[in-house]
């Protein structure tokens, strides 16, 4: 199977993605620029994190705007499945590709530490893979990853189960304390209506192997992998 | 055509939690300035544009906020004044 990589100025998680792909999944990984036109055939598409455009404006505002992105919204309207992964997060959510908006950090503070999430929907292309309410360890590294939408959307997103990981904290409870960024509802990731698009804060690319000291990850990526080979 | 500058106010949406405005009420409160209620920190944009007359620009300048400049998730704007850049030379 192929992923290919949006690489934006300013990303800097695309050589995770790419590691956690070729080294830890052994498929295949292409680096996609934002200014191609092309996926190049590519399976599943990963916005990884970063800064692009240096978050001018607001994070994500401009790079939804680059050339590849015509790309990825004709990938996901035919059913494709797109991951974006912290600024991809932030970009998906510009691109209307996600509803709601990812803000300031309600402390304030760029939070770069290792969280706690729970899985809240197992039945998802992204996530069949763990135990409902499994609790994993992923790091979060953002400035801007509060998760607002307003209220109508937000008993959308639960009425439908597309609240895919919420921050909890030892026990597996949403705890103000656990929640890193003020997120509305401790939402930490969320699939679209028709569920081939996955946003969410937390870096999965970062824990797939015990040297970077989880690998909770995986499950994320052996999930979608088994569905799209199927 | 004329030429324009445009100012344009954003501002994070009543309601939703501004940290950085809460932190300056904060402070501002520390200060001794209790009249303060709320305080929110947004961007101010100046443009300046070519256009056929005002209400072209502001027409404009309106489809620029709702499709780039402000978030319409989060973000409330407001197109403060169209003026014209007089001695301009627009070719």
């Amino acid at each position: 199977m192929k992923f290919g990589i949006v690489t934006f100025p300013g990303s800097n998680c695309d050589y995770d993605a790419y590691h956690a792909v070729i080294d830890q999944l052994g498929e295949r990984a292409v680096y996609l620029w934002h200014k191609a036109r092309d996926l190049e055939g590519v399976d599943v598409v990963i916005l990884p994190g970063g800064f692009s455009y240096g978050d001018y404006l607001r994070a994500g505002a401009i790079a939804r705007f680059s050339p590849i992105m015509h790309e990825v919204a004709s990938h996901a309207r035919r059913g494709g499945p797109v991951i974006g992964i912290c600024n991809g997060f932030q970009i998906l959510c510009e691109a209307h590709l996600l509803p709601g908006a990812l803000m300031r950090n309600s402390g304030l503070k760029f939070v770069s530490k290792p969280v706690r999430l729970r899985v809240e929907n197992t039945d998802t292309l992204f996530t069949h893979r763990y135990e409902a309410g499994q609790v994993l360890r992923m790091p979060i590294a953002h400035g801007e990853g509060r998760y607002v939408a307003d209220r109508a959307t937000l008993e959308r997103l639960e009425d439908e189960g597309r609240v895919v990981f919420r921050y909890v904290d030892a026990h597996g409870e949403p705890t103000t304390e656990a929640n890193p960024n003020g997120s509305l509802h401790a939402i930490a990731g969320i699939v679209s209506a028709e569920g081939n698009v996955l946003g969410m804060m937390p870096h999965p690319e970062r824990a797939v192997e015990p040297l970077l000291g989880s690998v909770d990850g995986l499950g994320i990526f052996h999930s979608v992998l088994e569905r799209v080979a199927a | 055509m004329s030429y324009f500058r445009v100012a344009i106010h954003i501002v994070p949406r009543r309601g939703l939690l501004d940290p950085q405005g809460k932190a300056v009420s904060d402070a501002l409160h520390a200060l001794g300035f209790s009249g303060v209620r709320d305080a929110r920190i947004g961007r101010f944009i100046v443009l300046e544009m070519e256009a056929s007359d005002a209400m072209d620009a502001d027409a404009s300048v309106r489809q620029m906020c709702e499709r780039l400049l402000a978030n319409p998730v989060t973000e409330d704007f407001e197109i403060e004044g169209v003026h014209v850049i007089e001695g301009a030379h627009v070719t």
